[in-house]
């Protein structure tokens, strides 16, 4: 129940495109005792449905950039084949740590970046 | 929309954040993002759409390569998705009567906090 609490909290602050894994992560980590790597990979995979669901409706909208898309993707895959094998082999608790000083650099990053967006799209509906 | 985007930054930029994905399992957006909107600039709504599409395939990756050593709680992931999507649903139409803003600076507090005890 705690544990649906905690997918519930973050996925509300997904829903509202503020990043909702660099919270889910710690959250279990912190609340339920999750190892890091185990975390991560929930966050991992609980990312795959919501994002179809999102791109189905993006993708009729024509939001994506599907040049960039393309080529970002290309060096992304590496990247995180790379990243994806470090985060297994490494020890929890050193993974843990740099999460940690990821975290603490994403959230200077929150708090200090003005919104250049403003409250934009009012449209959002449904 | 994009200006003149190298591909040696776009290449970068793809690794970094295909990197930073893998190993930490999240914030492929979070930096995706705003480097689509300050150094490529695109317009807001179509970066996310656009960062959406490159992180799935990060992600389909990652889960794979996580699944294949075992780093997976299925029952545990199963709840946790359970409410994530009641979440995401409570989020998305809360998103016109709440400052994103404000959230954004408490949420800043609150990773700031966890950041701080997990590295100390």
């Amino acid at each position: 129940m705690l544990t649906m609490l905690i997918g519930f909290a973050s996925g509300i602050i997904s829903g509202m495109g503020i990043g909702g894994g660099t919270l889910l992560i710690p959250a279990l980590v912190f609340i339920i005792g999750t190892r890091q790597q185990i975390a991560q990979s929930i966050n991992l995979i609980v990312f795959i449905p919501s994002a179809i669901a999102a791109l189905c409706v993006h993708i009729k909208k024509h939001n994506i950039e599907k040049g960039l898309l393309l080529k970002l993707a290309v060096t992304g895959c590496t990247g995180s084949v790379i990243g994806s094998f470090l985060a297994v082999n490494l020890g929890s608790n050193l993974l843990k740590r740099y999460f940690g000083i990821f975290l603490l650099i994403m959230g200077i990053y929150e708090i200090t970046s003005k919104n250049k967006i403003k409250d934009a799209k009012p449209r959002k509906g449904s | 929309m994009k200006k003149n985007a190298s591909i040696a930054k776009i290449a970068l930029i793809g690794f970094i954040a295909g990197l930073v994905n893998g190993i930490f399992g999240s914030g492929g957006g979070t930096i995706l993002v705003p480097c689509l909107v300050f150094l490529m600039d695109i317009e807001d709504h179509k970066a996310h759409a656009t960062a959406i599409s490159i992180i799935l395939p990060l992600s389909l990756i990652s889960s794979f390569i996580y699944f294949k050593y075992n780093v997976v709680d299925l029952p545990l992931t199963l709840k946790v998705a359970i409410g994530s999507v009641l979440g995401a649903l409570a989020g998305s139409s809360m998103l016109n009567r709440i400052s994103v803003n404000v959230l954004r600076k408490i949420f800043g507090i609150f990773m700031i906090v966890a950041a701080l005890r997990m590295v100390l």
